[in-house]
């Protein structure tokens, strides 16, 4: 499904529950209701906005380094080995993104850990796997809070 | 910018655990999310609803996938600006209703020279070249160096989620 192909009902629900999902035991309801919709319609849409992976999924965003620990991080991976320690980056649990990118340091990815030192033993692990230096740029302040994406439709 | 971390039992972690990886899509999400947490029913919604007031949970709801919704480019835009502006600069550039993240981070010796991040989305490059071209006018003489670095795959991603 393209985003063109969004129904009314779909897109409204991107548009205006990126964030303040109701906090009540029944908020598919309650949506339904403040929509001028059945409460299965909300399910639907939702169903398939997800199989589709329009949406990702409908659930909690949560403020880096409240809980455990994070950090960004990335290598130079000469370009015949990329596909194989991206592969190895991307099989290890605590990487949560990785992509490539345009530039020398050609791989970057994020790594969430219970506590520092996970984090730490993950990138200690990712460099003796592949022999190549991780460069660790962990968060220092944040200026954007993260309050969900303003989408054009057209 | 940001103050002491206010103190998670057990069980505020394990609903975050349970809540981040996505809602299910059955009547009474809550009431699954408290029993895949062992949390009391009436106690999911309390807790998280504490949460989001104390801004651990930014936000509950939809997460769209901006690839599928056509927004394929994503330029990390980072600038090398003086340590003692970069706050300011920082809030300045979070001003912009595009940049979907900002960050400082710190510079690296030799490798990285950048310690300012901006991320901007776009269905095509020119789109995000110009709203790189934008923050450059904003930030204006502070600008050392700056660079664009495009996605060009993504190789995996998931929501931010606790290790185990």
């Amino acid at each position: 499904m393209s985003p063109a192909a969004c129904s009314e009902l779909e897109r409204r629900l991107i548009d205006c529950y990126q964030r303040g999902l109701p906090l009540v035991p029944r908020p598919w309801a309650e949506i339904a209701n403040e929509l001028g919709v059945e409460e299965v319609d909300v399910l639907a849409a939702l169903e398939r906005l997800q199989r589709d992976a329009i949406v990702s999924r409908v659930g909690a965003v949560v403020r880096p380094r409240a809980i455990g620990a994070s950090t960004l991080a990335a290598m130079v991976v000469p370009p015949e080995r990329l596909d194989e320690v991206a592969a190895m980056v991307s099989a290890r649990p605590e990487v949560n993104h990785n992509y490539e990118r345009e530039h020398r340091i050609n791989l970057w990815f994020v790594l969430a850990a219970s506590d520092h030192d996970a984090v730490e033993r993950a990138i200690r692990a990712i460099e003796q796997a592949t022999g190549i230096a991780v460069i660790v740029l962990p968060l220092v302040d944040e200026y954007r809070i993260d309050l969900g994406f303003e989408l054009s439709w057209t | 910018m940001t103050g002491a971390v206010p103190i998670l039992d057990v069980a505020d972690r394990r609903l975050i655990r349970a809540t981040q990886g996505g809602l299910p899509l059955v009547p009474r999400p809550y009431d699954a999310v408290a029993r895949a947490a062992a949390v009391p029913a009436a106690d999911a919604i309390r807790r998280l609803r504490r949460m989001l007031e104390l801004g651990i949970i930014r936000r509950i709801g939809a997460v769209p996938n901006h690839y599928a919704l056509g927004y394929r480019h994503n330029g990390m835009s980072v600038w090398d600006v003086p340590d003692d502006e970069v706050d300011a600069l920082g809030a300045m550039v979070a001003r912009f209703d595009f940049v979907s993240h900002c960050y400082r981070r710190p510079r690296h010796p030799l490798a990285w020279p950048y310690n300012l991040f901006a991320m901007v989305h776009g269905r095509d490059r020119a789109e995000v070249d110009g709203k790189v071209a934008a923050i450059a006018d904003r930030l204006g003489a502070s600008v050392r160096g700056r660079d664009v670095l495009y996605s060009v795959r993504i190789l995996k991603k998931t929501g931010l989620r606790l290790g185990g």
